[in-house]
């Protein structure tokens, strides 16, 4: 009902009296309903309980894809005309900037946590080690896809050049952007994943993107391709990878920038 | 329990039993009241928790791959124009102004830039990370209840018995003067009553092995992995791009039936269609006579 128009209660027929109440309920009991939804939405208990699909959509997809079946691969002609560069599009800070400045000839990949033998991989030895180029799909978690052309190094050959030690449940990926833009480091981007998905084929450190060097707003120097994953999981500008058994102590505990705020650690969908 | 006529007007001196007017005949099995009604509450959250993601993309592809640059065949659009908000729709060729539904409505008093409407969606305000919680945990519920449906009415012959049309319903005579005693709100009455008639088995079966199983599969195809495990989906829907456009247009066609399914429950004896629906009951004049 407008607010602004007066009541006139001389001029109200008993039909309009009982129409106006009709109106008022219904509005009434949807607001109601609604407001019963946003509650529920805030309500911890029932929070939790709505969490609980996630272990099952993990533990499901972790049955059904044991066995690690590819992603598909499309050809050149599939390549979207233009690739949705989405999150950071360049880490502030002067590290970054030095990096980027001196064509990232300074970047050093360092590979630590429950590892036998941690490393610091310079751009060259990452592009010495076999290289793989895969034309795949990017799906973001909003509902876009785009297809893109990959080119790195598998994830699987940096792990065994480090070798794990027993324990080792999940890779960490430490990135430069602070994409909460917070002061301290509670903001930096960082994803995980487990070593199901961190030894699959497809599953590489990618320094290329369509045919030429990762452009900046895609992640330079290096970024995750993690195929059968949602894109927060393709985490970009990656400088660390830190091998652990639990990552409650990381940040939010939840193990990933987005997992901390809400997001499923596996999204599966 | 039956209810009877009453009997005052029956010429003096007969004593033949009156057939009883009104008679209760079992009507919904537990297994469809159970999983029917299973199926309303998880359907209205996986709808409005579904608008709710939408909204984080409210646009629509064919093809392979699809984003902002890409064309889209549906796209809700928020347009800024002398500091408010205005919405449209463009559908193909056609655009039409959609402020106050899609593209542009009210939150807390203020017009925002939005999809759908915050009456419509779960949550009211925009949280991705909440709807989609909600989603998959009521999408496992919707399909776990819909394979109890669907095995236990094939097991118990519901399937065969009651949705699947005979031959002599599928004749187009037969179809046709349905529709046209449909058209007329005249529904069926006494034994006819006591079987779905061909508009409604049709309808009914379309909805339980067509368009909410469609839903399951076009909602698996948007997962990545699940594509690695069976590209067949890919080849199916012709992509992902394509399957969240056809969960888009599964979820509208059972929005429809949902809107004419409340209306024929209203037209056609509420309080009898509801009682069968929670009870089992359902009430059918023996005599043959209308309601």
């Amino acid at each position: 009902m407008n607010p602004n128009v007066p009541f006139k209660p001389g001029r109200t027929t008993p039909f309009q009296a009982r129409r106006r109440w009709l109106t008022g309920l219904v509005a009434g009991a949807g607001s109601i309903a609604l407001a019963g939804c946003d509650k529920a939405v805030n309500n911890a208990r029932i929070d939790a309980t709505l969490r609980s699909a996630e272990k099952l959509t993990y533990a499901s997809q972790r049955a059904l894809l044991a066995h690690q079946p590819l992603a598909r691969e499309f050809g050149e002609r599939d390549l979207s005309p233009v690739f949705r560069a989405n999150g950071s599009m360049m880490p502030a800070g002067p590290e970054y900037a030095g990096l980027l400045q001196g064509r990232f000839a300074d970047y050093r990949l360092q590979v630590d946590g429950l590892v036998q033998r941690p490393q610091s991989l310079s751009l060259a030895a990452l592009r010495a080690m076999t290289v793989r180029t895969q034309i795949t799909r990017h799906d973001c978690v909003e509902g876009w896809s785009a297809i893109g052309k990959w080119q790195g190094v598998p994830l699987s050959l940096v792990l065994d050049l480090a070798g794990l030690k027993p324990g080792a449940r999940y890779v960490v990926f430490h990135c430069f952007d602070n994409l909460g833009e917070t002061k301290d480091d509670s903001g930096l981007y960082y994803e995980s994943i487990d070593l199901l998905d961190a030894y699959h084929p497809q599953t590489i450190l990618a320094y290329g993107m369509n045919g030429k060097d990762l452009p900046v707003q895609h992640g330079a120097p290096l970024r995750l391709r993690v195929e059968r994953q949602l894109g927060y999981k393709q985490a970009k500008y990656v400088r660390r990878i830190e091998v652990v058994d639990s990552f409650s102590r990381l940040n939010g505990g939840k193990g990933g920038f987005w997992p901390d705020r809400g997001y499923e650690w596996y999204a599966g969908i | 329990m039956t209810p009877t006529m009453p009997t005052a007007s029956l010429p003096s001196g007969s004593f033949r039993p009156r057939a009883p007017a009104r008679q209760l005949v079992p009507r919904h099995s537990v297994l469809v009241r159970l999983t029917h009604w299973i199926n309303v509450f998880c359907f209205s959250l996986l709808l409005m928790t579904g608008a709710q993601i939408f909204n984080a993309h409210p646009r629509l592809y064919w093809g392979q791959y699809g984003a902002d640059n890409d064309h889209a065949w549906l796209s809700v659009d928020s347009l800024q124009s002398g500091g408010h908000w205005r919405g449209t729709v463009r559908l193909g060729a056609l655009t039409l102004e959609s402020t106050g539904l899609l593209g542009a409505s009210a939150e807390n008093g203020a017009v925002v830039p939005r999809g759908f409407p915050a009456w419509l969606t779960v949550p009211s305000y925009q949280d991705l990370a909440a709807g989609r919680r909600w989603h998959f945990f009521f999408a496992w519920l919707f399909a776990i209840n819909g394979a109890v449906y669907l095995v236990g009415a094939l097991v118990t012959r519901h399937l065969r018995r009651d949705l699947l049309p005979t031959r002599a319903e599928l004749a187009p005579s037969h179809v046709a003067q349905e529709i046209v005693d449909h058209a007329r709100l005249r529904f069926p009455t006494g034994e006819a009553a006591r079987r779905y008639n061909v508009l409604q088995k049709l309808t009914y079966l379309v909805v339980a092995v067509v368009l909410l199983p469609l839903m399951v599969l076009t909602g698996l195809t948007m997962s990545p992995g699940l594509d690695a495990l069976s590209p067949v989906l890919l080849d199916l829907f012709g992509g992902r791009p394509p399957a969240r456009s056809l969960h888009f247009i599964c979820a509208s066609l059972l929005v429809a039936f949902v809107v004419v399914h409340l209306v024929m429950v209203l037209v056609s004896g509420v309080w009898n269609n509801l009682r069968s629906m929670i009870t089992g009951q359902y009430a059918i004049d023996a005599d043959g006579d209308a309601k």
